[in-house]
């Protein structure tokens, strides 16, 4: 099950504590842990709600351990409290999201209306790095990878999946995760750290400072496959509706890091096609991204948006025969 | 004259506290017992945000910020991660009692080990003196312009006395006050060794001064703090 593989990559990729709430549908990934927990000597914690499970791994990535939580939806809002904190002061949180229908507590398996919030939510500029699987083996992978970049670059950072994909089985290669960046202590010695400010200038000064880091890392960072297909139509998808999509055999961008989005090698993509369609599961939370990206390319855009709806292979044939 | 603890950041003073504010008084109680237990290289201090944020850089040790609230959630990762340090959340009435009191109150019943310190002045001091869940009948803030009225904001808010009901016996609970330093000195102290030696969960709510929200002079302030400790009795719980 994908909640399980995600358990099993943060353990690989040398988590050392979990902090959750349960929430349908990624509560397995905290029970999957409590049991790797028990295993190998690592800790956890249920607390009372999301916020506290969030500033729990604040603390923690403070005192220097690799810590995670995962949780959804509702969920996800409540969380936006201890990330605006990781953002100010570039902790290396590492969420697990399995998007569930919105707004509010909506449905409780599958979605893609966690676009925004996960990059954007907060009272700051959106500095995370949120990556999108499209099948199992990518939720390992880029777990692994995601706890890696958190630690080298700084950025609060993301795994973002969905219900059908944290609920699915199938074969997976739990392999040697390879290279682990280490993590160490951030509050040791005479460190004092600040958050609330006295001056504009202080905070507009931290502000400077995190865009030239995040520019730094965007380059590094960004992922993306270009599949050409049988269509002339480019379609720009992400996480499950992107293997739908592979499925069809239509020419595809897959944004795997959704943000930073690839911009370049996207334009450079789109450059040798006339149309692009966007496609996916919310209102155009992604493609307000792939526009912003594309602007100025003279290309004819459609867009086809079914939030908390899927897409089937044959459904994404037909649109862009 | 007695020295400044030795865990004082010497360069951050004077402190950016109110003249007559009681957060001196109370930290040079817990200098005092961070010297004498010999702890200042493993001991770390969470702030809330109100009037608690200005010791970020009180202390010669770790400190930080965190969100107003949610001091506690946070210092309770820090511990978790790293149960070798001594770990303070330090936070107002209004952080500990009222926006971050399901936080307070689950650290109490897990029993985590830290200690988390509550400094009651009756008021949100920093944002200009608003009802608190600790301010005291008929007293007059920006939202209880009449002074607060018992029947539509209910009884001033005995945070130890709850604390005390859910924690586990061998969690530590008090409640002293500056106009008392040597009481609230040894409130503290028992409470950081019950998290180094017994590893349980310690909470010492602290009287305090507040003469800029109060408008009161040094003699008012101290009879304020007076009348506050017939509502709130300083003692072990």
């Amino acid at each position: 099950m994908g909640n399980e593989v995600a358990a099993q990559a943060a353990l690989a990729a040398g988590a050392e504590v979990m902090f959750g709430y349960p929430i349908t549908p990624t509560t397995e990934v905290l029970s999957t842990w409590i049991s790797l927990a028990t295993q190998h000597q690592k800790k956890y914690l249920q607390t009372e709600d999301e916020g506290a499970a969030g500033f729990g791994v604040v603390g923690a990535c403070l005192a220097g351990k690799k810590a995670f939580t995962s949780t959804a939806g509702p969920g996800n809002v409540l969380m936006q409290d201890p990330l605006s904190m990781a953002e100010a002061l570039r902790v290396p949180f590492v969420g697990l999201i399995g998007q569930r229908g919105g707004p509010s507590t909506g449905t409780v398996i599958y979605s893609q209306q966690e676009t925004t919030l996960t990059a954007f939510g907060g009272n700051g500029e959106g500095y995370r790095i949120v990556y999108s699987p499209s099948n199992l083996q990518e939720i390992y992978d880029l777990t692994i990878l995601a706890f890696n970049n958190a630690w080298l670059y700084r950025f609060p950072t993301f795994v973002l999946f969905d219900g059908y994909l944290g609920k699915m089985k199938g074969e997976v290669n739990l392999h040697n995760p390879g290279i682990l960046i280490n993590a160490k202590p951030i509050l040791e010695g005479n460190v004092n750290l600040r958050n609330c400010f006295n001056l504009e200038e202080e905070i507009y000064d931290l502000n400077v400072r995190h865009k030239k880091a995040w520019q730094e890392a965007s380059s590094q960072v960004s992922k993306f496959e270009h599949r050409p297909g049988q269509t002339k139509t480019l379609v720009f998808a992400h996480g499950i509706v992107a293997a739908a999509a592979k499925a069809a055999g239509v020419s595809l961008f897959r944004s795997i890091t959704l943000w930073p989005f690839p911009v370049q090698d996207a334009r450079i993509v789109a450059k040798k096609y006339e149309k692009i369609a966007i496609i996916e599961s919310s209102y155009g939370q992604f493609g307000r991204i792939v526009k912003e990206a594309l602007f100025g390319l003279e290309l004819e855009v459609q867009e086809i948006y079914k939030p908390a709806l899927g897409f089937t292979p044959e459904e994404i044939k037909e649109i862009v025969k | 004259m007695v020295p400044f603890p030795k865990c004082y950041k010497q360069s951050s003073k004077p402190s950016k506290f109110c003249p007559g504010c009681g957060y001196g008084l109370m930290f040079k109680m817990l200098g005092q017992v961070i010297d004498e237990l010999g702890i200042q290289e493993k001991t770390v201090l969470g702030l809330d945000i109100g009037c608690s944020l200005l010791a970020w850089d009180y202390f010669d040790f770790p400190t930080t910020h965190t969100h107003h609230g949610r001091t506690t959630a946070t210092m309770v990762g820090f511990k978790l991660a790293d149960p070798s340090k001594v770990v303070l959340a330090l936070m107002g009435d209004g952080g500990g009692y009222a926006i971050g009191l399901q936080n307070l109150l689950h650290a109490a019943i897990r029993n985590n080990p830290l200690t988390a310190l509550v400094l009651n002045n009756t008021c949100y001091a920093m944002t200009g003196g608003q009802l608190a869940p600790t301010t005291l009948e008929g007293e007059i803030t920006s939202t209880t312009p009449k002074g607060r009225d018992l029947t539509i904001t209910g009884q001033p808010f005995l945070g130890p006395e709850l604390i005390r009901s859910v924690a586990p016996l061998n969690a530590y609970v008090a409640r002293g006050s500056v106009s008392q330093p040597a009481i609230l000195k040894k409130y503290l102290r028992t409470a950081l060794e019950k998290q180094i030696n017994d590893k349980v969960f310690s909470l010492v709510e602290i009287l305090s001064l507040c003469p800029v929200n109060w408008k009161t002079d040094a003699k008012g302030s101290f009879d304020f703090n007076l009348k506050m400790q017939k509502i709130f009795p300083c003692k072990e719980l």
